[in-house]
């Protein structure tokens, strides 16, 4: 039996199913944007915009799509989701949209999107896939801004507006720079595995 | 602007300075995922060559051609992944028609290039570059041949961290991050090559 609503698949995306820190999905808009906070969190909403509204229009007419070509018939609904918010940034963020720069249309082929679409989608009802949506766009967010805080801490000395170290702070410049990104990404892993290595020794 | 450069400074700038994989942060996924394995690489690096420069030659015509004297450059995003998606079939069966030993050797990965990003990406940047049909081709060139080396070099260095000893939380994925980092940091040297 199941739920029509279920909170479960809204809370899935947070940790245990965390589509970047136990997936290993998505890696390039993740790595790229995260040297500033700000660009993070703009990546982050277009990111969940996307995944909600594809996840919800997939799976509204998921009994109408004939199997053998639902996977091109979902990229096209994704790829209209990504048009709507690229023009929608054009318009009202433009520096947001310059700073994503290329990982905006990119949004198409991320391996989160489409991977949601095909095994949560369209198997479950629209609100189900509407909190699915929501919980991994929100894991997405949690992981990049958090990475983002590291890289422009330790990097520049600031946290979006604010001075962290005051003004003689020597910044830490490789972090900004692309070899921070994998460095930092690497280090989070490894503390993510050696805490659930002690978890099992208890 | 990149495309007043001449052509051999594109090619330079795509394979070396502005390096897809390890300064770009594009296609990641294929980078982690086939690394391990240097004939998987190198069959993923010729694929990747392969159809990049067909596939971003048929976008810049499309665009050019379609898209922009019927006003309708709002379609890009849903023209260009349906281009590459059908160009890549289209490529699958001439090849193993033609080709049958070229396909045995990249057969699994022609499939996996439609999600590829960089394929798609590279379309893009050749479009927001605004180069001429040359620019392009020699832009893709540059922008595949960085990513087989890119690819080709970290699966060497893959194979002989793995008989290294690496701490236990380090093992896998994460070990691999920080080789790609050294390896970037590596590729942060080729900046001062030319002033753009």
């Amino acid at each position: 039996m199941k739920k029509l609503v279920n909170w479960q698949s809204f809370t899935a995306g947070f940790w245990k199913e965390n589509p970047i820190l136990t997936l290993m999905l998505g890696l390039c808009p993740l790595l790229a944007i995260s040297g500033s906070v700000t660009d993070s969190i703009g990546m982050g909403a277009a990111f969940t915009f996307v995944l909600v509204g594809s996840n919800v229009i997939i799976s509204a007419i998921r009994r109408l799509v004939p199997n053998q070509v639902r996977i091109p018939v979902f990229i096209i609904i994704i790829a209209a989701f990504v048009t709507i918010t690229d023009y929608f940034l054009a318009a009202f963020i433009p520096g947001l949209k310059k700073n994503l720069g290329v990982f905006l249309p990119l949004i198409v082929v991320n391996c989160i999107v489409l991977g949601r679409a095909e095994a949560f989608a369209s198997r479950n009802n629209v609100v189900n896939s509407l909190l699915d949506g929501l919980g991994m766009g929100a894991g997405f967010t949690i992981v990049i801004v958090l990475m983002a805080a590291i890289r422009e801490a330790l990097g520049n000395g600031t946290l979006g507006p604010l001075r962290l170290f005051g003004p003689h702070y020597n910044p830490f410049l490789i972090m900004i720079l692309p070899p921070g990104a994998f460095l930092v990404l690497g280090f989070l892993i490894a503390l993510k595995n050696s805490l659930s290595e002690r978890g099992k020794k208890c | 602007m990149l495309n007043q450069l001449n052509p051999g400074l594109i090619f330079l700038s795509a394979f070396l300075v502005n390096n897809i994989l390890l300064i770009k942060f594009i296609a990641l996924c294929s980078f982690f995922g086939l690394s391990s394995s240097f004939s998987a690489s190198l069959g993923m690096g010729l694929a990747v060559v392969f159809v990049m420069v067909m596939s971003s030659s048929v976008s810049w015509a499309v665009y050019h051609f379609l898209l922009v004297p019927l006003h309708l450059e709002y379609l890009r995003t849903t023209t260009f992944i349906l281009t590459i998606a059908s160009l890549v079939q289209f490529e699958e069966i001439i090849i193993r028609k033609k080709a049958p030993a070229l396909y045995r050797a990249l057969g699994i990965y022609l499939p996996l290039i439609t999600t590829n990003c960089a394929i798609l990406a590279a379309a893009f940047l050749g479009i927001d570059y605004q180069f001429n049909f040359l620019q392009n081709v020699v832009y893709s060139l540059g922008v595949s041949g960085g990513y087989c080396l890119a690819i080709l070099l970290f699966a060497g260095l893959r194979e002989r961290v793995s008989s290294a000893p690496v701490p236990s939380s380090f093992q896998g994925v994460p070990i691999a991050f920080i080789t790609a980092s050294l390896m970037s940091l590596a590729f942060l040297g080729f900046k001062g090559l030319f002033k753009l």
